[in-house]
């Protein structure tokens, strides 16, 4: 290979892992703001979700750069797609944090109640988003086709709670009808967060189809 | 169907053993790249189809090669025979000095077609099937020299075509040309491909994944791995030949 365009494969590779610093920051903020409700740490989210777009272009651009310029095969055609795929799966996710902080920045909600967010298992469905997302990252690091693989199984967990989380929601909001915009906004919370469960999925399959070529997606369609 | 088949083919300049070991089937009526460094051997196998190496000195073959299922090594085979059904193409156009019709007619009249309206026939058909006939049917009489390369080119595979053959063997034929000059090449094979089984080396990666059926990748006299083009660039099995494709050979 080209120094350079080994250079320029590096570079991408970079460019996605920031994207990937930025995007998880702006979840685990946004955990923040909603277990506390805080509309100070929702403003943050919100005013860096630009830069997680402007991050999503570049990186798109550079992308493009690289197929028209190297026209890429094999390994090195698979890495770019997977990076094209994974950084728009990324700014899907930095929109759903966006979309969580902007609820608690327009709720009227004081605090949470510390009990519905234990039945809620709300910490449990961050935390499981979290963990996915940084072992997704590693993955890609170690080039680990069976740790990404492993990843998705934890999406179960995340279908699970939010699942769960209707009925709760609907118990808690009939004894506290006052509630009611909280119970509403709760649940899209967790919409947004299952569907984020759903994008890291879709990277974890970009990855293993980058390292081993294999298509892990519709596998009743899929020839390979 | 298969149209060549290679049997354990072992060549040898003197004492440089080439070729080693080369078994292969090249379908009918399908584009065959074959690929890798300068050195691996592609040229002298792609020659052995139309016994191009036989005048050599030193050269010496080992195994079967067959050619609708021919052994083309065979005693007895009738070289220029075999030459007429399995044209060829280089790398730089090299047309006679002569006119543009004579170019074309030059296989049939040395075929013996003396036959004037067949031959004018069937060079207009060669023109036509290289693509070459509406940029050159006013001036046929004019030099073939007069052309530009990337006509010259054409020209030299409609002298190819005028004798129908089967097979055509095509040494990097588009290497010396403008990229709209290959372009006209590649889809000239593309379009030659329902009459004859085209076999073509080339160092160009994107030429051969564009024009061929099935590549194989070759390696200081190996054949590394022979595969759909379609897996060749996408996910080769070996990963010497995804080393080569990506550019990270050596």
């Amino acid at each position: 290979m080209v120094k350079f365009v080994e250079t320029e494969l590096q570079q991408l590779r970079g460019g996605v892992y920031d994207m990937w610093t930025l995007v998880s920051s702006q979840m685990e903020l946004a955990r923040q703001a909603v277990l506390g409700m805080d509309r100070n740490i929702a403003r943050q989210v919100i005013v860096r979700e630009r830069r997680v777009d402007a991050m999503e272009l570049k990186l798109d651009s550079e992308v493009e750069d690289f197929i028209a310029l190297y026209t890429p095969v094999a390994v090195d055609l698979r890495f770019v797609l997977a990076m094209f795929k994974i950084n728009g799966d990324l700014e899907r996710i930095g929109d759903y944090a966006d979309g969580i902080a902007r609820f608690v920045k327009d709720s009227d909600a004081a605090g949470l109640d510390a009990e519905l967010a234990e039945r809620l298992q709300l910490e449990t469905m961050f935390s499981t988003l979290l963990i996915m997302m940084d072992d997704l990252r590693q993955s890609l690091m170690d080039e680990d086709a069976a740790r990404a693989t492993s990843v998705m199984a934890m999406d179960d967990t995340l279908d699970a709670i939010k699942a769960a989380s209707g009925d709760v929601l609907v118990d808690y909001a009939r004894k506290n009808i006052d509630a009611m915009p909280l119970c509403m906004g709760l649940g899209g919370v967790f919409r947004k967060l299952e569907r984020a469960g759903d994008h890291l999925s879709n990277i974890a399959e970009e990855i293993v189809f980058y390292i081993d070529a294999k298509v892990l997606k519709h596998p009743d369609t899929s020839e390979q | 169907m298969e149209k060549i088949e290679a049997r354990d083919v072992n060549f040898y300049y003197g004492d440089f053993h080439a070729l080693k070991g080369i078994t292969m089937d090249i379908p009918q009526n399908k584009v065959v790249a074959f690929i890798g460094p300068s050195g691996c051997g592609k040229s002298t196998f792609l020659r052995l189809f139309n016994r191009m190496n036989d005048l050599i000195p030193g050269a010496r073959l080992d195994g079967k090669i067959l050619i609708d299922g021919q052994d083309i090594y065979a005693p007895g085979t009738q070289v220029d025979e075999l030459r007429k059904n399995v044209g060829m193409v280089f790398q730089r156009p090299n047309p006679f000095p002569k006119s543009i019709f004579e170019n074309v007619a030059y296989g049939l009249k040395v075929n013996g077609i003396r036959d004037k309206k067949f031959i004018a026939r069937r060079v207009e058909e060669s023109l036509r099937g290289a693509a070459l006939w509406n940029e050159v049917k006013d001036k046929l009489d004019a030099s073939a020299y007069a052309l530009s390369g990337g006509q010259q080119q054409r020209l030299c595979i409609a002298r190819a075509m005028a004798v129908s053959p089967s097979v055509l063997l095509m040494d990097e034929p588009a290497s010396a040309l403008d990229p709209i000059s290959t372009a006209k090449i590649e889809e000239l094979i593309c379009e030659l491909r329902s009459q004859v089984t085209i076999v073509i080396v080339t160092h160009n990666m994107q030429q051969a994944s564009r024009v061929s059926d099935m590549t194989a990748f070759f390696y200081m006299g190996e054949m590394v791995e022979y595969d759909d083009t379609r897996v060749i660039f996408t996910n080769p099995s070996k990963e010497a030949t995804q080393n080569y494709i990506t550019g990270r050979f050596g």
